[in-house]
């Protein structure tokens, strides 16, 4: 293989490949919403399109050497001494807000539980968006009698008689 | 009590909404009145916001939901914020909301016939929601709350028929689409900043001088491409013609003046609190130049497709697309004027297209004809409705007393102030077009020939029958239809004290 090629995928594919699957899955996502011309594969789309969203918030949380966010007392020694090497968060070190003592805890060995959190919320909107447009489309094949986008658009012309 | 009015806002239609599901399908008079009451003091709540707002100096009330106080400087719960901007807003969607229930009294009955406590539960949350917009200081909840209102709008306009249904399913599609891009944007910002606060994610970027970062940039192009999606910025616009043409009548006459203002208030928010001016307006990035060029094309060609209808409301939705153009571009003009502009023409714009949907929801009620020759002679035969559609026509071209005037006075003079001639070229050649089509309606309707209806083309929200005269609605649409008309002439008449408000809002935050 090419080196420039191989020193690419090193650098910038393998430790970020959760960035790079999560903007694939988007494209396939978008890709099925705006050339599909069955109303039930643009809905695949869109959730395809909206799980990629959410792969990408949950990358955001995750460290490498952090354990699930519930604080416990007995429990946390474990991962002490464990190399520090926040991957996804990388900037976040330096900018957060988050301002913990060194006493109280250490941010390192915990995922970052917020963004895992507003995927639940996100995951909720996502489901009831399906919900509707699954209700919707009913409506429409109820009416059209069929759910391609084609034959409904020729049923609509002027001159026909449905 | 002052400082609980942002969270009352929100509560009582939320509230009125749950009571009407509950009243159910039986008592569809009950569910009128409910929503009815419940908008009434929504409403009166946020007209006492300005009122408490405007009497403390221009003062923001903040409102943290849960009580959660902030540690370190940061805010850790969810903020409710209302400046006199937030609060005018609200004012106008509480209103406008109040105002479409009473116009909703007949038609919701035969509109949405046995969905009717639906139907009022959805504009309630849809009101939740778009209030909840325009206050909340937290990114991510502003997405949770667009879709809220994205949700219910989609379900609103299903309730029409079938080519109703065929539009919001596009409507959803698209609005997934623009609604998941600001989520990603807000991502990035997370990434970058650690906080979801709006003002905290400023000071952080402000602390850290991260404003040419490459993840600052991207998300807010992303953040952009979703609000315009969501706000039918011209080539994004696919959704909205058909969307609020078939809808039900009082959804439509709902949606119209208020789902792409309240969008364009977002997008100045975010371009004036959260990205700020200097990094919006630097020199250094292209999209300055191009989104006022964007924004040109969307007026020409808004104003143009109008122009090629020949429907009432479909020509309604155009005008809507190109008046979207005119906030967009005044809000990039990248001076305080162009931006108090866009966001007075927020206002003036929900006044007259509330005022010219609701009179063309009457005359499709009562000609039972959408096309332009429905005006046939309309002067004589309903000179009330024609009264309160000429305010609005005159406002949508724009003459003097009239909002509609003042709103592009301003506009063009941030226009000419920051020398952008094609933004201007563009707002008087699109008020020389809507001069064009309304002229022709009043022609019509003043001269035009009567012309028997045609029965294979009877809109399905007309009660219009070929063997009857037509006559005057009842006056519960009427009401609406000339309050919405005062508004629009008494927006105009207050331009001078309402542009000073938004100028001082905006010059504070800028400061």
């Amino acid at each position: 293989m090419d080196p420039i090629i191989a020193t690419f995928i090193e650098d910038n594919i393998v430790p970020k490949f959760n960035y790079w699957i999560y903007v694939i899955l988007m494209m396939i996502g978008l890709y099925a919403m705006i050339t599909k011309n069955n109303l039930m594969k643009k809905l695949i789309g869109m959730a395809i399109f909206q799980t990629a969203i959410i792969l990408f918030y949950v990358s955001i949380g995750v460290k490498d050497t952090a354990g699930i966010p519930i604080i416990s007392h007995h429990g946390s020694e474990h991962h002490q001494g464990a190399t520090v090497h926040s991957e996804s968060g990388s900037s976040s070190e330096e900018v957060s807000p988050v301002k913990v003592k060194n006493n109280t805890i250490d941010k390192d060995k915990y995922a970052n539980p917020l963004p895992h959190v507003l995927m639940l919320t996100a995951i909720v909107v996502g489901v009831s968006t399906l919900g509707l447009a699954l209700a919707i489309s009913q409506k429409i094949f109820k009416s059209f009698g069929t759910l391609e986008e084609d034959e409904i658009l020729n049923k609509l012309r002027p001159g026909s008689h449905d | 009590m002052t400082e609980h009015f942002p969270v009352l806002i929100l509560l009582v239609p939320l509230f009125g909404a749950l009571i009407v599901v509950l009243l159910g399908k039986e008592r569809p008079n009950q569910c009128w009145m409910t929503s009815l009451i419940s908008l009434g003091i929504s409403s009166i709540i946020s007209l006492f916001t300005v009122v408490a707002v405007l009497a403390d100096k221009f003062q923001t009330i903040r409102y943290r939901m849960g009580g959660w106080p902030e540690s370190n400087g940061y805010e850790v719960g969810i903020e409710l914020r209302v400046d006199i901007l937030a609060a005018l807003v609200v004012f106008a969607v509480t209103f406008v909301g109040f105002v479409n229930t009473i116009y909703s009294k007949t038609r919701a009955e035969t509109e949405v016939q046995g969905k009717v406590s639906f139907f009022y539960a959805l504009i309630q949350l849809l009101i939740v929601g778009l209030c909840g917009i325009v206050m909340t200081n937290d990114a991510f909840n502003l997405y949770v709350l667009i879709e809220i209102t994205s949700l219910t709008s989609y379900a609103l306009i299903a309730m029409g028929n079938r080519r109703a249904a065929l539009s919001s399913f596009n409507y959803v599609i698209m609005g997934t689409i623009g609604a998941s891009f600001y989520l990603l944007g807000v991502g990035y910002l997370y990434i970058k900043t650690g906080t979801l606060n709006i003002d905290d994610i400023r000071m952080v970027l402000g602390n850290n001088n991260l404003w040419e970062h490459q993840s600052i940039i991207v998300a807010f192009i992303f953040i952009m491409l979703g609000l315009w999606t969501k706000m039918a910025f011209f080539p994004l616009h696919g959704w909205l013609p058909n969307a609020y043409a078939y809808a039900p009548s009082m959804t439509g006459t709902f949606m119209a003046p208020l789902m792409t203002k309240v969008m364009v208030y977002v997008m100045i928010r975010v371009m004036v609190w959260l990205f700020g001016n200097e990094f919006v307006y630097s020199g250094q990035h292209v999209w300055g130049e191009l989104v006022i060029w964007m924004s040109v094309i969307a007026i020409v060609a808004g104003s143009l497709l109008a122009l090629a209808r020949t429907d009432i409301k479909k020509m309604l939705t155009y005008l809507i697309v190109a008046e979207v153009g005119y906030m967009v571009g005044g809000a990039w003009l990248g001076n305080v004027t162009g931006q108090a502009g866009a966001f007075y023409h927020i206002l003036s714009d929900a006044a007259m297209t509330f005022c010219l949907f609701i009179a063309a929801s009457i005359i499709v009620l009562r000609v039972g004809d959408s096309r332009v020759n429905a005006f046939d002679n309309l002067f004589r035969k309903m000179p009330l409705t024609m009264i309160g559609f000429t305010v609005g026509a005159l406002s949508m071209i724009g003459l003097p007393p009239t909002c509609g005037f003042f709103s592009k006075w301003y506009l063009i003079s941030g226009g000419i102030e920051a020398g952008q001639w094609e933004y201007v070229c563009a707002l008087i050649f699109s008020s020389l077009v809507n001069a064009v089509i309304f002229f022709r309606i009043f022609e019509r309707a003043y001269f035009g020939q009567i012309t028997e209806v045609k029965e294979d083309f009877v809109p399905f929200d007309s009660d219009a029958n070929p063997e009857t005269a037509i006559k005057e609605v009842p006056w519960s649409m009427l009401f609406p239809l000339f309050i919405a008309s005062g508004f629009v002439l008494l927006v105009g008449i207050m331009n001078r004290t309402l542009f000073e408000w938004i100028q001082t809002a905006l010059k504070m935050v800028n400061t």
